[in-house]
């Protein structure tokens, strides 16, 4: 067991040591949400009313802004698990491969290395919740950046996924925003699923990011919004959603060899 | 019955990629303490089965034993007492070399002193102690191959297995890795296995199978796959080389053959044998030299074709 942990410690602080020394990548996973989340929202702030019951009193700043957090965390994971494709094109790889790991303390060790750099990009976010007129408990943040935990882990191990087959670096970002976009745009992070038409509130239903958004939504309203899962059904998918991406990991690095 | 099983045992080795065929019944054993060169050209399947020997791969049929340890059903065993160099070093360029040997001990189950202690060892027996705060990235290829290397041993393992060595570094890089190699197997009884195109890296191993096409086509210690050939090897530059390998075999009942342009033939006596061979083709023969047979020739011995770099 001290041995799996070994493994795992050390694959992750791999991660954040490398992510330390590209300065770029910060910049880069929390600049373009942040321009994002104050172009969209200030641009839609006064059409959008919301249902009266929601009460919305931030507007729709105030209604995005757990959505830009939920985008800051989908980014930064997966992108981060661009390491993945980049191990493999230098070699890098192949040599923790042939090291007696169990194949799953490689996956856990990686995912938990991207999940770790997307929770600090979503703190990050968090500070700003002042200037953005949102409240938050102070109490609650713990247990906030838990689900943020939480739903980064599940991302990051759908990024690993998609990066295991992947060889070129351009290929995982063409392959990631076809993924990320509807993945995103249908999540509930930028409206509400109660106001879209039927069909599109199907596809929010099977989108596994709709709960992680809405899991972390629970944190500001203090309650579901109308049409959006409870935070226990959010929580129970979010796990499940990790468990099984991180189980999907293994199988594929087993088989491969 | 020996004490210790051979520290690789390949039985009737095949693999195909799709249609291609790797490696074709390929079996051979080395022993506990042996540097085993597998030599061969690109593509000759040597690179395939470093990946088979290295557990990065499932062969198609056969099996594959590491210290009695079955690379398919044990990967985990066989990995412990396994050290490997790869090609292309395995090293994070955006790490120092300390934090790649540490990132490596705590893979293989170090930490704390013991790990500390190994990391100053290895890189003392490598020679590579003054970069160790360096990145990666900053060092030369020699001086990265040799990090690997390092980082190879770090857990000391009872077999080497390196792929390709010697590519792509400068002659005194070369010697530096060979003069680690058998220091190692010196003081510590490492056994080693390689791969290599290189004919003077094969030569410096104790035995080496030759791979062509995927077939094992010669396997013995250099002095006696050289010496089976027997005698001198003759090359013969000429204007038409085919017609005159013809004549050649026609006229002295000799095997004559074209490799490279030139006529290739191996005889006992060369230094006789050139004078009458000039004698009979007056006129006809540019330039004519003869040496002992080296294991190039060995290779042009038992595939008729030449091992250049590339091919």
């Amino acid at each position: 067991m001290r041995r799996v942990l070994l493994a795992c410690y050390t694959l992750w602080l791999r991660e954040i040591v490398r992510f330390h020394r590209q300065r770029s990548r910060i910049v880069g996973a929390l600049g373009s949400p942040l321009v994002f989340w104050f172009l969209i929202g200030s641009g839609l702030n006064r059409s959008f009313k919301g249902s009266p019951e929601m009460a919305l009193q931030g507007g729709y700043l105030e209604y995005f802004y757990p959505g830009t957090l939920a985008l800051i965390v989908l980014f930064t994971a997966i992108f981060a698990t661009i390491s993945i494709v980049e191990d493999r094109q230098e070699g890098f790889l192949q040599g923790v491969l042939v090291a007696p790991v169990p194949r799953a303390a490689i996956v856990v060790g990686k995912i938990a290395g991207a999940t770790t750099i997307a929770v600090m990009q979503g703190t990050v976010f968090l500070l700003l919740a002042p200037l953005a007129h949102v409240r938050i408990h102070l109490l609650d943040v713990p247990a906030l950046i838990g689900m943020l935990t939480l739903v980064s882990f599940g991302l990051a191990g759908l990024g690993f996924l998609v990066a295991w087959w992947l060889d070129s670096t351009q290929g995982f970002h063409a392959v990631m925003n076809i993924f990320l976009i509807p993945l995103w745009i249908l999540s509930g992070a930028l409206f509400p699923a109660a106001g879209a038409a039927g069909w599109v509130r199907g596809l929010m239903f099977v989108n596994p990011m709709t709960y992680g958004v809405s899991g972390l939504r629970w944190f500001f309203y203090d309650q579901a919004l109308p049409g959006e899962p409870s935070f226990a059904v959010s929580l129970a998918v979010v796990v499940g959603f990790g468990v099984a991406m991180a189980a999907a990991g293994t199988i594929a690095v087993r088989r491969t060899r | 019955m020996p004490l210790t099983s051979p520290a690789v045992e390949v039985d009737h080795l095949r693999h195909r990629y799709g249609e291609r065929v790797a490696l074709d019944d390929v079996s051979f054993a080395v022993a506990s303490g042996e540097i085993f060169g597998l030599l061969g050209p690109n593509g000759g399947g040597k690179t395939t089965l470093f990946k088979i020997v290295s557990t990065l791969l499932f062969p198609t049929e056969g099996t594959v034993r590491v210290f009695g340890d079955d690379v398919v059903r044990d990967p985990a065993a066989v990995r412990r007492r396994l050290g490997v160099v790869f090609q292309h070093p395995a090293l994070d360029g955006r790490l120092t070399v300390e934090e790649n040997l540490r990132h490596q001990g705590h893979l293989y189950g170090l930490s704390g002193r013991t790990l500390t202690g190994r990391i100053g060892e290895v890189l003392a027996r490598v020679r590579v102690e003054d970069r160790r705060r360096d990145l990666v990235a900053t060092l030369s290829g020699g001086l990265q191959r040799r990090a690997e290397v390092a980082k190879a041993l770090l857990h000391r393992p009872e077999l080497l297995v390196l792929d390709e060595p010697s590519t792509g570094l400068d002659p005194a890089a070369r010697r530096d890795i060979w003069q680690d190699l058998s220091s190692l197997r010196r003081q510590e009884g490492t056994s080693v296995i390689l791969t290599t195109h290189l004919m003077d890296e094969a030569a410096a191993c104790d035995r080496v199978a030759i791979l062509d096409l995927g077939r094992l086509v010669a396997l013995g210690t250099p002095t006696t796959l050289t010496s089976a050939i027997g005698g001198d090897v003759v090359q013969v530059t000429t204007r038409d080389p085919q017609d005159l390998a013809g004549r050649v075999a026609a006229r002295f009942g000799v095997r004559a053959e074209v490799v490279d342009g030139k006529v290739h033939i191996e005889r006992d006596r060369a230094h006789e044998f050139i004078a009458e061979l000039v004698e009979s083709f007056p006129g006809e023969i540019d330039a004519v030299t003869f040496g002992k047979p080296t294991l190039e020739d060995v290779f042009v011995h038992f595939t008729g074709r030449r091992l250049a770099e590339g091919v």
